[in-house]
């Protein structure tokens, strides 16, 4: 076995972990806010995409105005989702509202299915494909778009969930939300930002992949699964061990594919989900919690 | 009594319109497509087709002067939903053909249906399994993977292309393409030396590809529909890999040269059938003629231009009315009719059935196409 050959096993499953991380992080966000997995996430990924596509083609807006506008409109769309379908909910027990997620889900990829039709589509690279080329592996610019964009998108978070009230506000909500109800945080409020941030989060994993994968009405699908397992890995932070759990992904899915056999690419992704959900469930990296009575 | 009397002439009075609708001469021919579902890149061209041609064929007053119906129901790419509808077609809707269904797994499963009830069923899928060992009341219009699979041995042949990587997705289409070219491989004295799979909604290749690369294989053949392909064609650029790849007929269309992008498409090889390529046969071709019209008429109707998918749909509905035309319009009688189909010129091919293959077709369905400046060039 070469060594450019691992590298480049290891380059792909880095930047195909990256688009796992971002989708994943999505998921741990709402997570953390409202306590239900959102079975949707996928589906935004599959929004942003096909809206690029749309704005670039129908509305022929240039690409630094569509990419705003797919954002925008994706998060619109979060925006109803959770006005039409997460809060008028009498009982919002989690079995409840992941099932209302799932249906959400195949709503919105229905309707995709009648604009966008059944069919793939492309959308333009950001800056050129001509290959990079390191040390015997090659990457495309597209993949450094990815690789710097989910680092802004992790440092944002960052910032946004430790330094300002809003953010703090949401991560108390994840802790208990009666008591960030008694001390006067809106708590539906912050479900409803915890939805605009991951729907536009999807949307931004969508546009920055759909040049690499295409886009079609259901990439939403495996994309989403993906950024799933990424989440549990993490342990459904949405802070770095997500982005790592996201990484670890992809590597070891583009290593087993390299490696053992193409053949168990997928299954790979899904043993690596069931053994932590067996064995570790408060993620890789973190500590198993406790219930203070 | 009163009630009896009332039913009595309730059964009178649909007998005679059963019989006024026999008399006014109306032949059903019954459909079953994938139109929605995972497979409706098949089924829904070939809804579209039929009813064209069919609505065509009304307007110029019909066959034998009997007008068509088509009774067209989805299936949604569902085997067990094919079954129920084909035996609905059968006994509600007396059809007398039955077009489809769009994929090998309905096909098969309704294959024991057509055969008890005695209905000639046209399907419009690929599966070898199809059509053989023959049955008596199915044929099938795609031609054979295999012969495909054959048209790229043969061209690698004339190229002192020895060993073979193999990149197949796994699905249906994938798996029996991947079969047949390792069957054919083995009599033909090819060597194959990577055997990879992808899944069919894979975004990324590169690990298989950089395998591939490390054999150095004379030849890279990647069988599969889209979006794989374009994505493989995409991987195989990025990663400077210069051996040549050869695409299966599943990506014969614009759509795949437009998805992976002309300059990454640039000297790909496929085997297409005739429909992608019509512009670039040479002149005096049979099928030329008619694959020109049904692509200009369907773009005309739809706005959308006609894929080989519906082609299939077109055959079988061509089959099943130069059948009635010669023969007559009963089960039996459109049974045998394609059976003796001789040298008709279609979108997939020119068809020749006989007792032992029903369906029709050999090597000259496909030419062997290469991608020239985002547009199809004949090879030689």
């Amino acid at each position: 076995m070469q060594f450019d050959q691992i590298l480049q096993y290891t380059l792909s499953g880095l930047s195909t972990g990256a688009i796992y991380a971002l989708i994943g992080i999505g998921f741990s966000i709402i997570y953390n806010a409202t306590g239900i997995i959102n079975f949707a996430q996928g589906e935004f990924v599959m929004l942003g995409g096909l809206l690029t596509m749309s704005c670039l083609t129908v509305l022929k807006l240039p690409l630094w105005a569509a990419i705003p506008c797919a954002i925008a409109v994706s998060t619109l769309v979060g925006i109803l989702f959770e006005r039409l379908a997460i809060r008028p909910l009498r009982q919002p027990t989690p079995i409840n509202l992941v099932i209302i997620t799932i249906g959400g889900s195949i709503l919105l990829r229905g309707l995709a299915m009648l604009v966008w039709g059944k069919d793939t589509h492309s959308v333009p690279p950001f800056s050129g494909d001509a290959p990079i080329a390191i040390g015997g592996a090659t990457i495309l610019p597209q993949h450094l778009w990815i690789l710097a964009i989910t680092l802004i998108i992790i440092f944002i978070n960052k910032i946004y969930f430790y330094h300002t009230i809003s953010g703090k506000a949401m991560r108390a909500c994840s802790y208990n939300r009666r008591a960030a109800g008694l001390v006067g945080i809106d708590v539906k409020r912050m479900v409803l930002f915890s939805f605009i941030i991951s729907s536009a989060m999807g949307a931004v994993a969508g546009i920055i992949v759909a040049p690499l994968t295409m886009t079609a009405y259901d990439v939403g699908v495996m994309l989403g699964l993906k950024g799933f397992c990424a989440a549990i890995i993490g342990g459904m932070s949405s802070g770095l061990s997500t982005v790592i759990g996201g990484l670890i992904l992809g590597v070891l899915e583009s290593l087993g594919a390299g490696l053992i056999s193409s053949g168990y690419k997928d299954a790979i992704a899904f043993i690596i989900l069931l053994l932590i959900l067996f064995f570790r469930p408060q993620g890789l990296f973190g500590k198993a919690d406790s219930e203070r009575v | 009594m009163k009630r009896v009397s009332l039913l009595l002439g309730g059964i009178c009075l649909s007998l005679v319109c059963a019989t006024a609708s026999f008399a006014a001469g109306t032949i059903k021919i019954g459909a079953l497509f994938a139109v929605t579902g995972p497979a409706s890149f098949l089924g829904e061209p070939e809804k579209k087709t039929l009813e064209l041609l069919v609505k065509e064929a009304n307007e110029k007053g019909g066959i034998n002067g009997q007008k068509l119906e088509a009774v067209i129901y989805d299936t949604g790419g569902d085997a067990t939903k094919a079954v129920q509808l084909a035996t609905k077609l059968i006994k509600d809707d007396k059809v007398s053909v039955i077009i489809g269904p769009s994929t090998t797994g309905e096909s098969m499963a309704v294959i024991p249906v057509v055969e008890k009830w005695k209905i000639p069923m046209i399907s419009c899928a690929a599966g070898i399994k199809i059509t053989d060992p023959v049955k008596q009341w199915v044929f099938k219009t795609p031609a054979n993977d295999h012969v495909a699979a054959e048209k790229i041995l043969n061209y690698m042949a004339g190229k002192k292309q020895k060993s073979i990587a193999l990149l197949t997705v796994t699905d249906g289409f994938g798996a029996s393409g991947r079969e047949q070219i390792k069957v054919l491989a083995r009599q033909k004295g090819f060597s194959i030396v990577a055997d990879e799979v992808y899944g069919p909604k894979d975004t990324d290749m590169t690990a298989q590809l950089t395998k591939i690369r490390g054999i150095k294989p004379d030849a890279i053949i990647c069988w599969g529909t889209n979006p794989g392909p374009a994505v493989i064609t995409k991987n195989v650029k990025q990663l400077g890999i210069s051996t040549p790849l050869y695409m299966s007929h599943g990506v014969a269309s614009k759509k795949y040269i437009e998805l992976a992008g002309a300059d990454s498409a640039e000297g790909v090889m496929l085997p297409a059938g005739k429909l992608a390529i019509y512009d670039a046969l040479p002149k005096g071709d049979v099928q030329q003629k008619l694959l020109k019209s049904y692509d200009k008429t369907y773009k005309k109707v739809y706005g959308t231009e006609a894929s080989t998918f519906g082609g299939y749909a077109y055959d079988a509905f061509l089959l099943a009315t130069s059948a009635i035309k010669k023969s007559g319009s009963t089960p039996e009688q459109i049974r045998a009719g394609i059976e003796q189909t001789s040298k008709l010129v279609s979108i997939s091919g020119v068809f020749t059935m006989s007792p032992k293959d029903h369906n029709g077709l050999d090597l000259s369905a496909f030419e062997m196409v290469k991608v020239v400046k985002g547009d199809w060039a004949l090879l030689k």
